[in-house]
């Protein structure tokens, strides 16, 4: 029965299969990608049909400070992974709190722009269409940066305690995967958003 | 055999406690236990759904019935609709990919076992969330308080204004939470059947079966995270006082419909692909031929996951759409039916010439053929916009899917049952019964949904609580609700031959049908690590090369 098994030219070469960690992290960004999607074309469906104001135009400030932190960090999450991909650890936490601090700093930058929406210019959720598809897909994408800043958070820890070596690379290539996603949704939701829809 | 038996009796009697045997299911991380979780969930709610199912049909078996008040026939269709689509089909659907797939790849689990625990108990959650709606989801006096606003839930029914209490939040929580789950599978199965496959088994050599789970899951990703976020957004707007869907503030109740249909339509696909899977698997093993054409039929898998996207809004032919809009999705829709036409014809080449045994699960897989030409005939009919606009919502379409869902897919679904049932359980299915439960049901079957067409020409439409005489309706609703008993008792008469064959069944061996694939060379029910050595395959059969050491497979593929 075995000798079934032989046939010319089997399995000399390895047989590689892609990690599964990579293909599992394209699969999500796949879903991300379609949820993202139908909020994105909601935003745009209703742009300019809200029925009382304020609009956009005269309360939205383009945030770019926030803007160049956030999509730095996916530089510096880069040149992290290259680091321990060297297994230079110091340089490693470095960068990588580097990225954490940059994502803290976007995030802080969407809360203080919703407390001046909220308390300065009166617009909420329920003040009109605006408010409804301003605050859903900009607070979709705050809640992603904000499991990221939590998983950040985690593999700093992690680092700090010595127990991120090289051989986790591919774990936290594939978070850097996720980051990457966050930091690539701002560029459609800051085009729409603050270009197209202003 | 007796003594068999009860050796087996006295290991069950030696074994841990129920206490023990209760921790180890529900915090097993093993995917043959889960798929067996998913499948015994979806058979505790075919049940329940088939109730709500013979609620209705008693409701209508005679005109100006009062059976049940117009509210409860309201929440009986939108419990059935959802129940049957996310808490039967669905998990039946994962059940057979997560017991299967490893085992049919030569793999010892799936790519994330814990991810797939998570899944699953998301779906089962979802599922009880959406059946506390009746202790939990007060509502008007007198209204009750299961959700009632249909399982496509239209806005602006399901806004605070029109839908109070909090029924039609358990209904968005429920598949909410249940969408995640099924988000967690898809990826679990993508990254199962890319990364865990064993030597030898290149994508082209990989059973149909793991194909087609492949190209569900893409959909899955694609198509259920669209209803996730529709979701979201009525939430929003009944917890938030958003107005996504609320025309007073200028939004848009077609907008839920589109986003609504973009994951409704490719739905359908999710679950007729997974059956189609299982006809790949069972049709050629019982007609003794490999099957006809695999590179054809992995292309017009790949197709179906790629057209079947672009044709939802044929749902909404009635809505009032522009030229444009009706005839791009009607021509769309009618190029869906070219892939599909293409896998029932290999499925027939591989059945002409072949030893056919008709054994149960190809009786069954028999049937799925003949009906499952007739339900896309029909929908070739209802994918015509004008022919549409005359029999949107009528029973036609009610009868369009049912044939859909239940002659395709549940027949399907029962022949793997069947099929695999030896290997889950170690024991054979009565043939008998199963032949009794199969000639029931196709006669249950046609009695019901073959004539349920006829009163929606006749213009009777769906969701009506009850129907005036004199329309024509009546003699076609008597012959449609006695053919739901009939299926009822083929239900019962299946329940009944899955408990006896599990204990008193004749044991099965490694591989009662002589079969060709993975899961079959390995012990029934598999130990938990499946394969004690990883096994090498050299062509799509395996185990006729391991049969036929002299013709094998791989000097011709």
């Amino acid at each position: 029965m075995s000798s079934t098994t032989i046939r010319p030219g089997s399995f000399e070469t390895a047989w590689i299969l892609p990690y599964k960690g990579h293909v599992g992290m394209w699969c999500l960004i796949a879903a991300e990608s379609s949820i993202f999607t139908i909020f994105v074309v909601a935003y745009i469906y209703y742009i300019g049909k809200s029925l009382s104001g304020p609009t956009p135009r005269e309360v939205l400030e383009i945030p770019i400070f926030a803007t160049v932190c956030l999509l730095s960090s996916s530089l510096t999450i880069h040149a992290a992974v290259s680091a321990l991909r060297k297994m230079k650890i110091m340089a490693f936490r470095l960068w990588w709190f580097i990225t954490l601090a940059l994502g803290a700093i976007f995030l802080i930058g969407t809360g203080r722009e919703w407390h001046h929406l909220i308390y300065d210019k009166a617009l909420t959720i329920s003040t009109n269409l605006f408010g409804t598809t301003y605050y859903s897909l900009v607070g979709l994408h705050a809640f992603h940066v904000t499991i990221g800043l939590l998983g950040l958070t985690t593999i700093l820890v992690l680092a700090l305690r010595n127990l991120v070596r090289q051989e986790h690379i591919k774990n936290v290539d594939t978070f850097a995967m996720y980051w990457h996603f966050v930091d690539g949704v701002w560029v459609v939701v800051f085009t729409v958003v603050y270009i197209v829809g202003r | 055999m007796s003594s068999e038996s009860m050796a087996l009796t006295a290991v069950r009697e030696s074994s841990p406690s129920f206490g023990d045997v209760l921790t180890s299911w529900v915090t097993t991380v093993d995917h043959k236990r889960l798929g067996i979780l998913y499948i015994l969930f979806a058979l505790l709610f075919l049940v329940i759904g088939g109730i709500e199912a013979t609620i209705m049909r008693i409701q209508l078996l005679v005109p100006r019935n009062h059976f049940v008040s117009p509210q409860m026939f309201n929440q009986m269709f939108t419990m059935h609709g959802t129940t049957m689509i996310f808490f039967v089909a669905m998990p039946l659907v994962f059940g057979f990919a997560n017991y299967l797939l490893p085992l049919m790849i030569g793999a010892r689990d799936m790519a994330f076992p814990r991810l797939n625990a998570l899944s699953f108990w998301l779906t089962a959650f979802g599922g009880l969330l959406l059946y506390f709606s009746f202790i939990g989801g007060n509502g008007l006096y007198g209204a009750g308080n299961a959700p009632d606003v249909g399982w496509f839930a239209y806005a602006p029914l399901t806004s605070r204004a029109f839908s109070l209490g909090h029924s039609t939040d358990f209904w968005t929580l429920s598949l909410l939470v249940s969408g995640f789950g099924s988000i967690g599978t898809a990826v679990n199965v993508v990254a199962t059947i890319l990364s865990m496959r064993c030597p030898g088994m290149t994508l082209g050599k990989m059973p149909l079966l793991a194909w087609l789970n492949l190209v569900t899951a893409w959909m899955v990703l694609i198509a259920v995270s669209p209803l996730t976020a529709a979701q979201i957004m009525l939430c929003l707007d009944r917890f938030l006082g958003a107005h996504f869907f609320d025309t007073q503030a200028g939004g848009s109740a077609v907008l839920w419909m589109h986003f609504f249909w973009i994951f409704g339509h490719p739905e359908v696909y999710i679950l007729v692909l997974p059956a189609f899977g299982i006809m790949s698997e069972i049709v050629p093993v019982f007609s003794r031929k490999p099957i006809f054409g695999y590179p054809v039929m992995v292309g017009a898998s790949v197709a179906i996951g790629f057209v079947s996207m672009t044709v939802w809004a044929h749902h909404m032919f009635t809505v009032g759409m522009s030229a444009y809009g009706n005839s791009f999705f009607a021509i769309t829709t009618m190029i869906v039916a070219i892939p599909t036409g293409i896998k029932i014809f290999n499925w027939l080449g591989t059945m002409w010439g072949g030893k056919i045994i008709f054994k149960t699960p190809m009786l069954f897989c028999t049937a799925f053929l003949f009906q499952f030409l007739c339900a896309g005939l029909t929908g070739i009919m209802l994918g015509a916009a004008p022919f549409n606009w005359q029999l949107n919502n009528s029973y036609f379409v009610v009868a369009h899917f049912h044939y859909v869902i239940v002659g395709a897919i549940l027949f399907a679904i029962f022949g793997g049952f069947y099929y695999w049932f030896p290997k889950m359980t170690g024991r054979m299915y009565n043939e008998t019964l199963g032949k009794l439960h199969f000639w029931l049901f196709v006669l249950g079957f046609h009695l019901t949904f073959d004539f349920m067409h006829i009163p929606g020409l006749l213009g009777m439409p769906r969701r009506i609580y009850t129907y005036e005489p004199g329309r024509g309706w009546e003699g076609w609703n008597v012959i449609v609700s006695i053919g739901a008993v009939v299926q009822g008792i083929a239900i019962l008469i299946f329940v009944g031959n899955l408990l006896y064959s599990m204990f008193e069944g004749k044991l099965a061996g490694n591989d009662p049908w002589d079969a060709w694939t993975l899961e079959w060379s390995i012990p029934s029910p598999p130990p938990e690590y499946n394969f004690a050595k990883i096994p090498t395959v050299f062509s799509r059969r395996p185990l006729w090369d391991v049969k036929h050491p002299e013709d094998p497979d791989w000097e011709y593929e």
